[in-house]
């Protein structure tokens, strides 16, 4: 891990020792984590409640994926989705990773892509698959 | 003045009576001896009314063994010292009664937890300070002795966050308490980040950018968990979690100004 040596901390008379690329790798990564939430928060409420009412009409999953496979907006609407949740959940799970397994920096960060890469591939396959 | 007359005027002398109505004469104290592989001993001390666990600690060192090692100064809940694990729970000893902790007659007292042990009751604090530095809890001025003095207005916003986080007596209990310090040694922890937190609210500090940078990350204000064991068991009632979500946001808006 390289250590950044900043103008501003050595005029101050500072040691720099922390990595200014990883600060700001960390703090992107949480603020897509909280951005993903957000669009999850909306998916969630819409899906929950859009099956709700299927249900309450009497509609067969047969009858659902019917209705989805004629549509765009539904495939499109559950693609957002898979996408939110492959931001979300590894970047949570890579936090799990350090603080239990002690998995630190690069080798998290990789098993993260890992996961997010595998979530958004069966997540897009799956809404293909409805869709085509 | 006869020694009669001079025991008479001792208030500890003087509330004898109360020891009376005290659920028992005595405490069993469970103390831990030693380094990291030590044990514990047991003390039979004589309850009092208004007894602290410092006063206990106190007592024991004094009658029974010299021996144990313990830090205290103030005794007033000013210096930070004396803070110890009671009964699992991390608390300042000088201002926790044994009334309200022990119960069944019992207590037991180790060192601060998440800190290295030096002997007995005695932590090595030297980590927990290093995070301060690392987390740049240090003023970096931006005016000389020959400029105006700061005009800092109580009302406005940065003064009075700074003031909801500024009187940290640097005990080490949130630290001791946290557990995700307890997962990853190299968090900063609550009391660093919360003494960031007071300076990013500091209009005469100059030191922000570095300090952003510093308290960004896996090992800063983004490891909280918003569990708030900081702020539940801070003896002075402060919130380092609200520091610490503080932190987040000016840490979030330097990094979309790409001032990170």
């Amino acid at each position: 891990m390289s250590l950044v040596r900043g103008a501003a901390g050595a005029a101050a008379g500072q040691r720099v020792d922390f990595d200014r690329s990883r600060a700001r790798t960390d703090a992107t990564l949480w603020l897509l984590q909280r951005a993903s939430a957000f669009v999850l928060a909306v998916c969630v409420v819409v899906h929950l409640a859009t099956i709700f009412y299927a249900v309450r009409s009497g509609l067969t999953a047969a009858a659902i994926v019917a209705r989805i496979h004629a549509s765009i907006a539904w495939p499109a609407f559950y693609a957002v989705f898979v996408v939110a949740a492959a931001v979300h959940a590894p970047i949570g799970l890579r936090a799990i990773a350090a603080e239990w397994m002690g998995f630190q920096g690069r080798r998290a960060d990789l098993a993260a892509v890992v996961v997010g890469v595998a979530l958004l591939a069966l997540g897009l396959r799956a809404i293909w698959g409805l869709a085509a | 003045m006869t020694a009669g007359t001079a025991q008479a005027g001792d208030p500890h002398r003087e509330r004898r009576p109360e020891t009376a109505q005290l659920a028992s004469s005595s405490i069993d104290v469970d103390v831990w001896r030693g380094v990291a592989d030590g044990r514990f001993v047991r003390y039979r001390v004589p309850r009092e009314a208004s007894q602290t666990v410092l006063d206990v600690v106190t007592w024991i060192q004094r009658n029974l063994d010299p021996t144990l090692a313990y830090r205290y100064a103030c005794r007033v809940g000013m210096c930070g010292s004396c803070a110890m694990t009671v009964n699992g729970v991390a608390r300042w000893t000088c201002r926790t009664h044994v009334d309200r902790v022990a119960a069944g007659a019992r207590l037991e007292l180790r060192p601060l937890s998440n800190l290295p042990v030096i002997r007995d009751l005695v932590c090595d604090m030297r980590g927990f300070f290093d995070k301060w530095a690392a987390a740049r809890g240090r003023l970096v001025p931006t005016a000389t002795r020959n400029d105006p003095m700061a005009r800092v207005l109580p009302a406005s916003r940065e003064r009075r966050a700074a003031d909801a986080a500024i009187e940290c007596i640097g005990c080490g209990v949130c630290h001791a308490s946290c557990d995700i310090v307890a997962w990853r040694p190299d968090y900063l922890g609550p009391a660093a980040l919360n003494r960031a937190w007071t300076l990013v609210n500091d209009v005469r500090d100059g030191g922000n950018r570095a300090r952003l940078a510093a308290v960004a990350g896996d090992a800063g204000c983004h490891a909280c968990h918003s569990q708030a064991s900081c702020t539940e068991r801070c003896p002075k009632h402060l919130a380092p979690t609200a520091s610490i979500a503080g932190l987040k946001r000016a840490v979030s808006r330097a990094l979309l100004k790409g001032e990170l």
